[in-house]
């Protein structure tokens, strides 16, 4: 069964090529988008994982990436923070605008654009430290080493993550000392410490429990007001309840994009139907 | 005649048994039979007073500095270059061939007998670069014979920390300078520890090529082109000669007592870096 | 990059070595004939002959003789510690025979010259310096090398194995000898070579307990001169064709060693691809 599936999946993806000089663009944003992709493929040894994507990440906003494995959702992310660069084998073409600036041109502070644009990744990966270590080490790259500063960043960060009541009397623990969920919402205040603008998040909440689920989900609904957040999420029911604007990827390729409102209830194309009524992925 | 696998399995339980009890006993009854016979004469002079008579009376102050010097120097060159070495091929640099090849050598050099080092030594450092028979001929010819292992322990620690952390460093906005030395290398360094003092531990012990590079002169060494005697040396010198028995067993004590501290605080250190990465 | 030049001035650091010890060794076995050097009895440096068939046919002796003891009582070490003793046990077992590793070679030579070449000149005949007592000596000293390597091969069979063949309903020795035995067998193959490279190349403690004859020897309890023990001997006052020519017993040596290395590393990497199905 899984190779009919695989057949079918690809001819539907030869069709959607062919129909690419007929699909729409995807919605603008309302104001000056953050974050411009254009005409972006990704390539790994000559094999392309993203092909030809147009999409605009605007700022204060949650977008959501959906679609089944192997889809190129993680190869998206990680290249929007260069991540990527640390293939050997990774190349790519077309542009990412960020703040109107590539971040691709040579000649880019990479480290400074990580410090923009920062990641969480789906295990949370506590370095081998205290709590408070692992919050200060992303300000002491930047160079902070005001302590006052360190402590005051720290707090705030865990304050934004909805982590700061539970671990402030704890802050000289060993981080793997927490529990799954506070381990990762650790990580998010992590990047918080370094005062991003946009969040990527890769399945953040794969491994949790529906609680902990939830208080991350609660802490994204809160950042977004200040900062663009991209998630991408395996989990269709995440997406449809956590998110404002969604896209679909498939096979390398973004099939869709919209307001999640709009792709849940009306989808433009049947194959995202297909993929958020569980007919396949 | 068929025998019940059950009994088998016992006879061949203890057969193991015997085999490692009789191998722990040679441990202890070498252990118990030179402290045994050698403690009671490391007393507080042997210890710091120059051999008298070749060596049959007074103590082993001079092979002590001695051993410390040649060793200490040795694993002071070492390590630095190896751990560089091992970052180097391990964040550097990408697998494939150069390292390969970088590795099997290595590997080949770790196997090869400390003769060969003394005799390099000898013909490189003490004759051809003119630096006689001196501690700086022994330390640099046994910083040669630590280096590979050295490097082989360092490159395993290193490869020890999971890939995880490096992504996360990176995430954060660290250069690859900031995330070897400040993620990496902190979580990798009881096992470099460890790779570190077990050297010592063998450069301590080594015989062979410190007869051949650093000479055996019983005198104290003010310099390091002074030639000087190691501890492992002079008792080999002692038994040999039949000079002084007594002196013969205590300074093999002070050698073993020094492997045992060595060795355990290498032991420590390991169980800190499985602690630390698994 | 500081790094690289540190890496890359390591690297040919050991390289220098391969070099130094042929240029110097192979000049004299063309002058002899390479027929000659290694086929040749006859050890006569003052009149230039230069036959070094005695010390290879000593070396391969005890080399073997060490391999019979040391894998016999490494691997029952081995064996047992991997899946027949509680982890407790491992935690103490394991240390001490890493232990066993630390005591410097002299200090084995010692041993052996004290207590166990009397026994066997007592008890079993001839000088007592002899095959017999260098073998015992180098198998213990051996010993810990297999033990751990060994113990690397079967930690590294999966536990599925092992698994597997209990619940088909045989006993844990049954499923040692037929399903893990084989199944690590390469690693094994493997640390038993290394620990013949180890045997091949050690130098001190030979020469305490050997009796150090230039002579083929006819039985276990006849004396023996090896490779190692010529060059250590003799360097000392050697000089001209007589010191190159000891460096050519090093060349020996080395390739010797080089083999044994190059067989354990291809051995090990060919049966784990065969492992892995391809």
């Amino acid at each position: 069964m899984p190779d009919e599936n695989h057949d079918e999946v690809e001819r539907e993806a030869a069709r959607l090529m062919a129909e690419e000089r007929h699909r729409e663009p995807p919605p603008a944003c309302p104001a000056r988008a953050k974050i411009i992709v254009e005409d972006f493929s990704a390539l790994f040894d000559g094999t392309p994982a993203l092909k030809h994507i147009h999409l605009e990440i605007c700022p204060c906003e949650r977008l959501a990436i959906i679609g089944p494995a192997g889809s190129g959702k993680t190869t998206f992310l990680r290249s929007l923070n260069r991540l990527n660069d640390l293939h050997w084998t990774f190349s790519r073409t077309g542009r990412i605008l960020l703040d109107g600036q590539d971040i691709y041109e040579p000649g880019t502070d990479v480290a400074a654009l990580r410090r923009r644009v920062g990641m969480v990744y789906a295990v949370p990966v506590p370095l081998p430290w205290t709590v408070y270590e692992n919050l200060a080490y992303g300000p002491r790259l930047a160079g902070v080493t005001d302590r006052r500063l360190l402590d005051e960043t720290v707090e705030t960060a865990l304050r934004s993550a909805f982590l700061w009541d539970e671990v402030k009397d704890r802050l000289r623990d060993q981080a793997t000392n927490l529990s799954g969920g506070q381990q990762q919402r650790l990580c998010l205040a992590r990047v918080l410490a370094l005062q991003p603008e946009v969040l990527l998040l890769d399945e953040p909440c794969s491994g949790l429990d529906p609680i902990s689920t939830a208080r991350i989900e609660e802490a994204l609904l809160e950042l977004k007001s200040r900062y663009s957040i991209v998630l991408v999420t395996n989990n269709t029911k995440q997406a449809a309840r956590a998110s404002d604007r969604t896209a679909f990827f498939l096979m390398g390729e973004l099939v869709e994009c919209g307001t999640t409102e709009q792709i849940f209830t009306n989808p433009r194309h049947h194959r995202t139907n297909d993929y958020i009524t569980g007919h396949f992925g | 005649m068929k025998i019940h696998p059950h009994i088998t399995q016992r006879l061949a339980v203890i057969a193991m048994w015997t085999l490692t009890a009789s191998t722990l006993g040679v441990l202890l009854f070498i252990i118990a039979y030179i402290l045994g016979h050698g403690l009671p004469y490391v007393t507080w002079s042997f210890l710091t007073e120059s051999p008298k008579s070749m060596g049959r009376e007074g103590g082993i102050l001079p092979m002590i500095v001695g051993t410390i010097w040649v060793a200490g120097l040795a694993v002071a060159l070492a390590a630095p270059i190896g751990v560089a070495t091992a970052v180097y091929l391990t964040e550097y640099t990408r697998e494939g061939r150069l390292t390969a090849v970088i590795r099997f050598g290595a590997d080949c050099l770790a196997g090869i007998p400390s003769i060969i080092f003394g005799l390099f030594g000898f013909v490189f450092f003490a004759i051809y670069l003119g630096m006689g028979l001196s501690v700086i001929s022994g330390a640099l010819t046994l910083a040669l014979m630590v280096l590979p292992t050295i490097i082989r322990t360092s490159e395993e620690a290193i490869r020890a920390v999971p890939h995880a952390y490096r992504e996360v460093s990176y995430g954060l906005g660290s250069t690859r300078w900031q995330m070897v030395t400040q993620v990496v290398l902190k979580s990798a360094m009881p096992g470099i520890g460890t790779g570190i003092v077990l050297s010592i531990g063998r450069s301590i012990s080594e015989t062979a090529a410190v007869m051949l590079t650093a000479g055996s002169a019983l005198g104290f060494p003010h310099s390091v082109l002074d030639s000087s005697r190691t501890m492992a040396l002079h008792f080999y010198i002692l038994s040999r000669e039949g000079l002084s028995m007594t002196n013969a067993y205590a300074t093999a004590s002070v050698l073993i007592l020094a492997i045992l501290v060595i060795n355990l605080a290498a032991y420590w250190l390991m169980r800190r870096f499985i602690a630390k990465v698994a | 990059m500081l790094l690289m030049l540190t890496a890359l001035s390591a690297i040919s650091g050991l390289a220098l070595i391969t070099g130094f010890i042929f240029k110097e060794g192979l000049p004299i076995i063309a002058k002899v004939g390479l027929g000659d050097f290694i086929g040749s009895s006859d050890w006569y440096p003052s009149e230039g002959r230069f036959g070094i068939l005695p010390m290879i046919a000593g070396s391969l002796e005890v080399t073997a003789g060490a391999m019979v003891i040391g894998v016999l009582f490494g691997l029952g070490c081995a064996v047992l510690l991997v899946d027949f003793v509680p982890p407790r046990a491992v935690s103490i077992i394991k240390p001490s025979i890493e232990l066993l590793a630390g005591i410097p070679s002299v200090v084995y030579g010692f041993m052996g010259v004290v207590i166990l070449v009397p026994f066997i000149r007592d008890y079993l005949g001839g000088p007592g310096l002899s095959v017999l007592a260098a073998s015992i000596v180098l198998g213990i000293m051996v010993l810990p090398t297999v033990t751990s390597i060994s113990v690397d091969a079967l930690q590294a069979v999966p536990r599925a194995y092992r698994e597997g063949s209990i619940a088909l309903g045989a006993t844990e020795w049954q499923t040692t000898h037929m399903v893990v035995l084989k199944a690590a067998r390469s690693g094994i193959v493997a640390a038993v070579i290394l620990g013949m490279g180890r045997a091949v190349g050690e130098t001190m403690a030979v020469i305490m307990v050997a009796g150090n004859t230039i002579a083929v020897p006819h039985s276990i309890l006849a004396p023996v001169r090896t490779l190692t023990s010529n060059i250590a001997l003799e360097m000392g006052y050697a000089s001209g064709d007589h010191r190159q020519a000891l460096f050519a017993t090093g060349v020996t040596l080395f390739v010797i060693i080089m083999i044994l290395n190059t067989v354990a590393l291809t051995v090990s990497r060919r049966r784990g691809r065969r492992a892995q199905g391809q």
